[in-house]
């Protein structure tokens, strides 16, 4: 069983509402000094068998298809969950 | 003349959708977003709500159900299409009108009566009206800021692609106040605020004098413009 990982972020210009909330509430816990947050999408999608090169790309029409709208958000990566540094 | 209003799961504004059909003097066909098939009718409303939990971002798996394949090849033949609120959303996942909406800056749900600038007058839902009119019509969202990069935004204002523009304060972040757009043809056209809560006297909005119908019926141009269109056509 194979997982790849696609991280999706707002666009660095788009404002991103939520990352304010949450940055916004972090003091109230004591956590001083991230001066910013912002918050993106991780998806996990699992196939049968190993991370080929072919799954990678389907993989890849998924996140720039659908898991991320390319007017608004940035995919930041595609990569095999189980590959050494991913 | 028939048009069509979808129903997806988690639309909540197909029932006031449909009554504003009527009111406007054309026939409701209710249709279903698990169909692909438009039941021949001549133009189509996406209501507002919300759809499939709005999972993954407002519209987007609504922007792919089976209906929205008839929906997208008609409009790219000339049907007329209205988007409202998270249709309008739906037509921009699907790729019928530029950008996208984003959730509002205030980071609340905004409910209100909205005021409004008609930039547009010629599109196939707003010959009724006259182009720089003020109207008044209900706005409420969580999604609502309008989004585009540069290049688009100056492209739809060359091009008089604005249709509506918000007055009296931005609600939601939208740039450059952006309440609605157009396709090129002009036969599609999607915007936040609702104006089928707004064919009703006595049930439309009540602040700002009404609007410009004086009893809260500024939204029955939308409904009595896509009659003329077809009519016309």
């Amino acid at each position: 069983m194979g997982r790849v990982l696609v991280q999706v972020m707002p666009k660095p210009e788009i404002l991103d509402p939520q990352g304010k909330a949450v940055s916004a509430a972090l003091p109230r816990l004591g956590l001083e000094g991230f001066t910013d947050v912002r918050q993106g999408k991780r998806f996990e999608l699992v196939v049968e068998g190993p991370v080929t090169p072919a799954v990678l790309e389907q993989a890849r029409r998924a996140a720039s298809t659908l898991l991320a709208n390319p007017v608004i958000e940035d995919v930041v990566s595609v990569t095999d969950a189980d590959a050494a540094g991913a | 003349m028939k048009i069509g209003v979808v129903t997806f799961p988690g639309t909540l504004d197909d029932r006031d959708a449909a009554r504003a059909v009527v009111r406007g003097g054309g026939e409701a066909v209710a249709l279903w977003h698990a169909d692909a098939d438009l039941r021949g009718v001549d133009a189509v409303v996406l209501p507002g709500g919300f759809s499939y939990g709005d999972y993954l971002r407002a519209g987007a798996i609504a922007s792919i159900a089976p209906v929205m394949g008839p929906v997208v090849e008609a409009a790219r033949g000339g049907m007329p299409v209205l988007g409202i609120c998270n249709g309008f959303q739906v037509l921009c996942e699907a790729g019928l009108l530029p950008g996208a909406l984003v959730r509002n800056d205030v980071r609340t749900f905004v409910c209100r009566d909205q005021r409004l600038r008609v930039e547009d007058a010629s599109t196939a839902w707003t010959s009724a009206f006259e182009t720089g009119q003020e109207i008044v019509v209900p706005l409420k969202n969580g999604e609502g800021g309008y989004n585009a990069d540069e290049r688009t935004l100056d492209e739809l204002e060359g091009e008089g692609r604005v249709v509506f523009r918000y007055l009296g304060g931005n609600p939601n972040g939208s740039q450059r106040d952006i309440a609605g757009v157009r396709d090129a043809s002009g036969r599609v056209v999607g915007l936040m605020p609702h104006p089928e809560h707004a064919t009703e006297p006595g049930y439309g909005p009540t602040e700002h004098g009404g609007g410009a119908s004086g009893d809260g019926t500024d939204g029955l141009g939308f409904f009595t413009s896509v009659l003329t269109a077809l009519t016309s056509a």
